[in-house]
């Protein structure tokens, strides 16, 4: 299977991660799918090697869903990681994407969950028709 | 499974050294890490253990210039090669483009090759893929052990163990001298780019 991303598609998904960036005051938000590869970012991501970060966090998210399984649960959708400066806020957004979401301390988990949870039916919707048209 | 971005004109596609424990796969990649420009390449990252073997994967992205138009993008991982990581191996193979299959020359490892081998026709399969139309090259690490005390396997019994069946590309390596490490990876990018470059073909015409 291919995945290809029109134009089209790609102004949807950086009109919803702009949205999430501008009213929730994180500084970056990046779009990655499950098996590594970045779709999309937008942010402050200029000293982050982001490719690095996508197979890290597709990884990370792989291995915590086994650690779901052995603990009889589907899956765990979200993943928080606290620093003492900066945070990492990890989500699904379906069967093949992850959403990954830096911030420090100017915000708060709450107000990130909630901007994202705004914007996660319009970018499922998206996804779900980059990963399933049968563009192959 | 690569990924063709429109918008960026870029594609990203993604290929795994694949092979038994010790075989080699993370120094192919520290090679590829230590002798290529920092403008082409990112940070190579490792999780390992404290033993130096691979725990998760490695990992290391590329940039391999422009085609059709197109930015290409590799990125490259290594699975762990112990038995019991096969999870491990499944998840890192997940949206595979192309596989580099790391075989060790020692004559003591050649049973581990071919179960390596197998393993990885399991996995592939398993995802749907099967190894005979999948992008695939073969090396023979640590040639360079030849004519030392280690006992090492003649490169036709190797091809006659890993590759009768499949006759992919196959190279002599040692991937920690640098032999044979860029030759491997220019083949297998020249495989996947060719493979990738028929489907924006096949999808270009679906899109007109």
């Amino acid at each position: 299977m291919n995945v290809v991303i029109t134009k089209k598609e790609i102004e949807k998904i950086n009109f919803c991660l702009k949205k999430v960036v501008s009213s929730s005051s994180a500084h970056s938000v990046l779009l990655i799918a499950r098996s590594g590869q970045l779709i999309a970012h937008h942010g402050d991501t200029l000293d982050i090697d982001i490719s690095a970060l996508s197979a890290l966090t597709a990884a990370n998210f792989g291995a915590t869903a086994e650690i779901a399984r052995l603990l009889g649960e589907e899956e765990f959708t979200l993943l928080f990681h606290k620093g003492r400066s900066e945070n990492v806020y990890f989500s699904a957004m379906g069967e093949h994407v992850i959403m990954v979401t830096l911030f420090n301390d100017k915000t708060s988990l709450g107000l990130i969950r909630l901007r994202i949870n705004q914007v996660q039916e319009e970018l499922s919707q998206i996804v779900s028709l980059i990963f399933g048209t049968g563009r192959t | 499974m690569p990924f063709i971005n429109f918008s960026k004109d870029e594609i990203q596609c993604k290929i795994v050294y694949y092979g038994a424990g010790f075989c080699g796969k993370t120094t192919n990649l520290q090679y590829i890490f230590g002798h290529t420009g920092e403008d082409t390449r990112g940070k190579m990252v490792s999780i390992d253990t404290k033993g130096d073997r691979t725990l998760f994967f490695d990992f290391l992205s590329l940039n391999l210039g422009k085609i059709r138009g197109f930015d290409i993008r590799v990125q490259l991982y290594t699975v762990p090669g112990q038995v019991h990581y096969d999870a491990t191996r499944k998840l890192v193979l997940k949206g595979v483009d192309g596989v580099v299959f790391v075989a060790d020359s020692l004559k003591v490892q050649r049973k581990k090759n071919i179960e390596s081998l197998i393993n990885l026709a399991k996995n592939l399969a398993e995802k749907g893929i099967s190894i005979r139309t999948t992008p695939l090259v073969i090396q023979y690490n640590k040639r360079d052990l030849d004519g030392t005390d280690s006992e090492i396997l003649p490169i036709e019994v190797l091809e006659k163990d890993l590759n009768s069946m499949l006759k992919v590309p196959s190279f002599p390596a040692s991937a920690l001298k640098g032999k044979g490490v860029y030759e491997t990876l220019r083949e297998i990018s020249k495989l996947v780019v060719k493979d990738v470059s028929r489907k924006i073909l096949l999808i270009d015409k679906q899109l007109r």
